[in-house]
């Protein structure tokens, strides 16, 4: 078991070499010239060759490399050109409100998902089975800013029940979880019918192996078989693919978070991008490509907890 | 194969839905400049911020603009966008995947690092990252949609050629003399279609869901050019006065994209022999 | 005949396949008794694992049933129309089943150990503790070496001939009295299946077994078979004792069977196969199902489906070829 966590976790290493090369390489496809692109065309040439030289924009692109990687290893992921303040910081500041609406989602999706997908599953082509897969289709398509906004509308708008700007205070939590419901409900319910169809599939993969016969041939009834034989082989590959939808639901998280206005690494995002702050825009697609690389790892070496078979593998 | 195929997928209701729904949509949008009631960016500043009405169909925006007409013309854009991307992704993403697939060894090997790398990004943070720097145009929102999809289109080329280069029959047209593009194009291709076919349908929904988002952010074509995500941004300025205004495009996205995605799963199961899909 | 512990009347299985019932299994009648192997024989296609099913109630619904004018009675019990916790009570319990591929039929997340006990645990309401010493008895009984180590391993941890045991110890568990094998040694190698096929005959003594045994091996039939059915196209078209069918097979299925087998002591000319295909569920004509390959085949066989008809002692035979004239 030892051997697999290292194995797996050396793996990680040239998948996040090549994240961060691919950042590299996009950060500087900018057209023209970054630099005067931030300080427009009316920019002094002194003023232009400092912001230069702050970017490190003068410097040989190998070199700018080598300066770039330096600085992750050292979780120095340069300053913001806007606020000054270290990009790190700016990000650990507003990282828990994210990592909570994360989890609330991820939370609510299995928690949702899993028996519908299992219900789906056992009463297949049955009208449950049509009306979860339906649900699961339309969560998937829709864009989540679109489902974010119209929530706003019946739920915080039409309805007021809600607050329609979450700010959260941070020192009382029913305050914190009533900015939390609109949110994190629009997340969950993307969440939610992604879990639902792989569960529903998997679930119906397992029914239909032959291990279930036999157990049925041993005179295990219906509901034994499928808690003690079916439910743990079938949540495996759910448990695989809800670690690797964290690279999409950051996506819609960012989304949802703009359109609530709710703190977080969305909010961020898009205040760089607004403002042209360059090494913010970066130093955020460090974190989230990192994030997404271990968050990978961490769902493979699940999956072999789970699963003896992958453990084992020589 | 292909009668088949066809009947298979008419016969099914939900992509017979889905397909008459993107029809629809489609048709709309290349009839909009003579069926569409007013100019897009004709300005009303009168009438501007009124709710549906008679005059205009689905209300007027913030410059008085008629909804309908925008949402119409929008269309187009998105669609343009939507298969354009698709359209360069499938070719390129094919292209690469084949001869990933093909070459092999350690050149295959780079290929699916890169690929894996490329997959676990997520689509609406690459394109964001790409349009930010490169600049919101036409042009390179649908080079950024089209890096986006390009994973998913090599993976899916990459594994039948994988798995056919060492078939009988391409050992036999290698001893015949035939040439290595020959042998791809000729016998190699027409196997991927209809799994290349799938992953299209299915992905042209995604990547009108990424324009319509990076549009949205404000990363999209620049007003006053409507785009759907665009409208949805103004709706969602003024979304305590005018609440319409954020209604129509969102419900335009929805359907387009649920159609998309109900026309892409029925191909899926219409493609399947077996119709043991679930 | 001693009282059988197994006794199946008309059995028919139908199969719902393009807005039609199709017959899997036209009406069979057999018995096996306490201490008898029955080799079932025949080719795929031929009905013989959906015979066993049948017996196990494990027809995959909804898309195949068992007729109602089907009988099958275990022990003088009906169980065709049994509800389905009935027929739990009696599965593992009364009856077994193994199957062929025993890597995609043991539960490959749960310890070998669990799944042996699981049985005892449903059946006979053991404890966690009692139920894993009697496991660990049962593996030693089917010789699985350091059984008690071996326990906690997983099915992907044995090689297919421990996996098969592990299958026989699992069935065993609880002492039914009959076994149904579906071909349980078709998917190992020959040196294994003999210690198998030897393993299965030595419990069988044992615990007093009657055995269903199917298969497609007639080398394996006369290795283990006390009496032999062979089926073919749904019906059983030829059964007798062992010795006798391989002496005088008299169904020109069987004559054609035999035939076909490459022979150690014969002068090896040719091989002999049979013409023409198996045909499919929804194909069968009015008559003999094997006619359209037999070589014997008059006008009456393509025009009338023979019966069932015995044939001296202890044996039966399909064939208006055979037994004595309408």
């Amino acid at each position: 078991m030892g051997e697999f966590l290292v194995r797996r976790l050396l793996l990680a290493i040239p998948t996040l070499l090549l994240s961060m090369t691919l950042i590299f390489v996009l950060a500087r496809i900018a057209p023209g010239d970054p630099a005067l692109v931030i300080l427009g065309d009316q920019a002094t040439k002194e003023s232009l060759d400092l912001l230069r030289a702050k970017l490190g924009l003068d410097q040989p692109l190998l070199v700018q490399y080598r300066d770039f990687l330096g600085g992750i290893l050292t979780g120095d992921l340069g300053r913001s050109l806007v606020t000054g303040k270290s990009v790190w910081s700016e990000l650990l500041a507003v990282l828990p409100y994210t990592i909570e609406l994360t989890l609330a989602a991820l939370f609510l999706g299995v928690l949702f998902g899993v028996p519908l997908g299992v219900y789906a599953a056992v009463h297949r082509n049955l009208w449950p089975d049509m009306a979860a897969r339906l649900f699961s289709l339309a969560g998937l398509s829709f864009p989540a800013f679109v489902t974010a906004i119209l929530l706003l509308l019946v739920f915080a708008i039409q309805l007021p029940w809600l607050p329609v700007i979450s700010a959260p205070r941070v020192d009382d939590p029913i305050d914190r979880l009533r900015n939390l419901a609109l949110p994190a409900f629009n997340l969950g319910l993307i969440m939610t019918a992604y879990v639902t169809r792989v569960a529903r599939s998997s679930m119906l993969n397992v029914l239909g192996e032959d291990y279930i016969r036999t157990a049925r041939a041993k005179g295990i009834g219906g509901s034994a078989v499928l808690w003690r034989h079916a439910l743990r082989n079938a949540m495996i590959p759910v448990a695989t693919v809800v670690g690797l939808y964290l690279g999409t639901m950051i996506g819609n998280s960012v989304l949802t978070e703009i359109v609530f206005n709710r703190p977080g690494l969305g909010k961020l995002l898009l205040g760089a991008l607004g403002q042209r702050d360059y090494t913010m825009l970066q130093g955020l697609m460090v974190f989230f490509a990192g994030v997404i690389v271990l968050a990978n790892a961490a769902t493979d070496i699940a999956y072999g907890v789970i699963d003896p078979r992958v453990r084992y593998k020589s | 194969m292909t009668a088949g195929l066809i009947r298979r997928f008419w016969v099914n209701p939900t992509s017979l839905t889905g397909a008459l729904v993107v029809a629809a949509v489609v048709l709309a949008a290349i009839l909009a400049p003579w069926i569409s009631p007013f100019d897009p960016l004709e300005q009303d500043i009168a009438a501007r911020l009124t709710g549906p009405s008679p005059a205009h169909f689905l209300g007027t925006d913030t410059f008085g603009r008629d909804v309908l007409s925008r949402l119409m013309h929008a269309a187009r854009i998105s669609l343009v966008i939507g298969v354009a991307s698709i359209a360069i992704a499938m070719a390129m993403g094919s292209a690469i995947g084949i001869a990933a697939g093909y070459i092999g060894g350690k050149f295959d090997a780079c290929v699916t690092g890169l690929l894996d790398v490329l997959l676990s990004f997520p689509t609406l943070l690459l394109g964001l990252m790409v349009v930010a720097m490169m600049g919101p145009s036409m042009d390179n929102l649908i080079l950024a949609i089209a890096l986006t999809e390009l994973a998913p289109f090599a993976r899916v080329a990459r594994a039948p050629t994988i798995a056919l280069k060492d078939r009988e029959f391409v050992e036999a047209g290698r001893a015949l003399g035939f040439s290595d593009m020959r042998l791809v194009v000729v016998h190699i291709v027409p196997n991927l279609l209809s799994e290349v076919v799938v992953v299209a349908s299915l992905w042209l929904a995604t990547a009108i869901r990424t324009e319509s988002s990076l549009s949205f952010i404000g990363l999209g074509i620049k007003p006053p050019t409507p785009t759907w995500g665009g409208m949805i941004r103004e709706g969602f300025e003024n979304i305590m006065d005018a609440p319409w205004l954020a209604v129509a495009p969102s419900v335009a996205i929805l359907v387009t994209v649920l159609g998309l995605s109900l026309m892409g799963d029925g191909l899926r199961d219409a493609l399947d022999p077996k119709g043991q899909r679930d | 005949m001693t009282d059988a512990v197994l006794e199946i009347r008309k059995l028919a299985v139908e199969f719902h396949s393009g807005g039609q019932w199709h017959a899997a299994v036209r009406g069979i009648d057999l018995s096996i008794a306490q201490n008898e192997t029955l080799a079932v024989v025949g080719e795929s296609g031929s009905g013989k694992s959906m015979t066993a099913l049948s017996v196990m109630g494990l027809v995959p619904t909804p898309a195949g049933r068992i007729a109602p004018e089907s009988s099958i009675k275990l022990h003088g019990r009906e169980l065709v129309g049994l509800p389905e916790h009935e027929l739990d009570r009696i599965r593992g319990n009364r009856v077994a089943m193994i199957f062929q591929e025993p890597m995609t039929a043991l539960n490959p997340t749960m310890t070998v150990g669990a799944q042996v006990a699981e049985s005892l645990r449903v059946h006979r309401g053991f404890n966690g503790a009692q139920a894993s010493a009697e496991a660990l008895k049962m593996l030693d009984l089917v010789k699985v070496p350091s059984a008690g180590k071996r326990m906690k391993d997983y099915p992907h941890q044995f090689s297919g001939g421990m996996r098969q045991r592990v299958m026989i110890a699992m069935a065993l568990a609880c002492h039914p009295k009959l076994l149904l094998a579906d071909e349980p040694t078709t998917a190992l190698d020959v040196t294994i299946q003999a210690q198998v096929l030897s393993l299965i005959e030595d419990l069988k003594t044992e615990y007093g077994l009657a055995v269903m045994f199917i298969t497609h091996n007639l080398g394996v039939v006369a290795l283990i078979a006390d009496r032999v059915a062979v089926m073919y196209a749904g019906e059983i078209v030829e059964a007798a004792l062992a010795p006798d069918l391989f002496a005088r097979p008299r169904h020109p299925y069987t004559q054609a069977l035999l035939a076909s087998i490459p022979r150690v002591d014969r002068d090896l000319k040719m091989l002999e196969p049979i013409q023409g295909n198996v045909p499919t569920i929804g194909n069968l004509g009015a008559g003999c199902g094997f006619a359209s390959r037999c070589t014997h085949a008059q006008v009456r066989c393509h025009r009338e489906r023979p019966q069932l008809m015995p044939d001296g002692p202890a044996r039966a035979v399909r064939c208006w070829l055979v037994g004595p004239p309408p």
